[in-house]
């Protein structure tokens, strides 16, 4: 193995390795991969008392749906979430990642992180990779100075408004905010406009379906409502399920019994001299 | 032509009642010809732990020795066997780390983590972890696979029984697929055994 394999890892950051092989297949006709994408509906809202987030749950790949129930509202702090849209592992790995510089943030000045530090940490890094990192995000929270409700482009470019929508599914959410948004709203209203704003991507966009997430932060409160509303139950199941009777010929079976580890915890005799 | 097909692979794994299944095809080939039918694609990493790879099989090989390394110097470190989920942000951060040159590879992880829960997981290229509470698959079959499996999972199956269910839906997935097949290799793990079988499938 090559020297840098050896250090683990040794600065972090992206790898760039494979990319000369990579062309290579490119031009030969072999075509890279297509990436799981949050196909999506993410929408946010400024209430009365806070901010409201709303995200549906399907993930795609390509045209095939790959999982029927994923989370796409993701921590940042313990007052600010943010919803991602676009590659699935640009979203979480970017998302993960400030997440990890607020808590050292907040570790080193001893305060509550704020939202525009989680937006300036995410717009310097999407612009630093020039739109190739590509993740629409809809970060909102609630700090010291108010409610802040924020969307971030790919490219870095970012927008502060009271209602947002971003994805494949932002213009069917954007025609229900348009119509039925007013400042002063409170929580049940919100949050019944954000799962209408959802249910409209889900059954409109097709890139967008299953549940509905929401998430409500207030002054000094979260409340994370997974799978709030499910319009998409499977009711097709049939009762009796499928048995085999014909059973599956098998060539070789191979059994290896498993011992449960014992663990052995030391009495710390052995530095004692 | 996708590079994902060049190898041709389908992979499952499938929760039971504390137990789960982690089955493959044995094909291997370059396009259209066949050149092994006997190719590994599942790899132990420890008793509770399981990874399948599908897609170019270089890269599979290469990636399953670099996680063996890392894996191994856990083990010296910690002086324990990792846990699936921790196992899972492993190979996820490691594949995002060459976002923009990726390994051609989708890893399937099924293992039993604390109090003999079951847990799978799969992820695309680039490391996008998606964390089922039923079945994962992956592969050129992977269209079919996601067909046959909705229609014959159920909650909490007995080992002999989702053994039955994952190799029917293994077996009926790949004979609709050129790429992969030429029989199946199933382990079906719970906490006190690990059953291994080589299924017989359509040689073609």
């Amino acid at each position: 193995m090559s020297k840098s394999a050896v250090d683990v890892p040794p600065m972090g950051g992206f790898n760039f390795d494979l990319c000369r092989r990579n062309d290579m297949l490119a031009k030969k006709g072999v075509n890279p991969p297509s990436f799981r994408k949050t196909g999506t509906t993410i929408v946010g809202i400024v209430f009365q008392d806070g901010i409201i987030l709303g995200a549906d749950t399907r993930a795609t790949e390509g045209p095939i749906v790959c999982d029927k129930n994923c989370e796409k509202i993701h921590y940042m702090a313990p007052n600010i979430y943010c919803c991602g849209a676009g590659t699935a592992a640009d979203t979480e790995a970017v998302t993960d990642m400030v997440s990890s510089q607020l808590q050292l943030h907040r570790y080193h000045t001893g305060r509550e992180s704020r939202v525009i530090t989680a937006l300036t940490l995410l717009k310097k890094h999407l612009f630093n990779y020039q739109g190739y990192v590509s993740a629409a995000l809809v970060l909102g929270g609630v700090d010291c100075t108010g409610p802040h409700l924020h969307t971030i482009y790919p490219h870095g470019s970012t927008d502060t408004l009271p209602f947002a929508t971003m994805g494949s599914g932002s213009l069917a959410a954007m025609a229900i905010f348009e119509s039925k948004y007013r400042e002063g709203l409170n929580r049940d209203e919100g949050i019944k406009l954000v799962c209408e704003a959802i249910c409209s991507g889900v059954f409109n966009d097709l890139g967008s379906g299953s549940n509905v997430d929401v998430c409500v932060i207030t002054k000094g409160h979260k409340e994370y409502l997974r799978n709030h509303m499910l319009p998409n139950p499977r009711t097709y199941i049939s009762s009796r399920g499928y048995t085999f009777p014909k059973k599956t010929e098998v060539l070789i079976t191979k059994i290896t019994p498993l011992k449960d580890k014992e663990v052995v915890i030391e009495g710390g005799d052995a530095m004692e001299e | 032509m996708s590079i994902f097909e060049y190898n041709g692979s389908a992979l499952i794994a499938m929760v039971g009642k504390n137990c789960f299944a982690i089955a493959s095809d044995r094909r291997l080939g370059v396009q259209l010809q066949t050149i092994a039918t006997d190719f590994q694609r599942i790899y132990k990493f420890h008793d509770r732990l399981f990874m399948g790879l599908s897609g170019l099989a270089t890269d599979a090989q290469t990636l399953y020795q670099r996680l063996v390394f890392r894996h191994k110097l856990y083990q010296l470190r910690e002086e324990r066997d990792m846990k699936p989920e921790t196992f899972a942000s492993l190979v996820s951060a490691l594949l995002y780390e060459k976002r923009f040159g990726p390994y051609f590879c989708q890893p399937v992880i099924a293992g039993l983590s604390d109090e003999n829960k079951p847990f799978i997981c799969t992820m695309d290229s680039i490391g996008a972890k998606e964390l089922a509470k039923d079945f994962v698959v992956a592969g050129t079959a992977s269209e079919s696979l996601y067909g046959a499996c909705e229609a014959v999972f159920k909650p909490d199956m007995e080992p002999e029984e989702l053994f039955e269910t994952v190799s029917q839906a293994l077996l009926s997935s790949v004979d609709r697929d050129c790429l992969s097949g030429w029989g199946g290799h199933i382990y079906v793990v719970t906490p006190t055994e690990i059953k291994e079988r080589i299924l017989k499938g359509r040689m073609d």
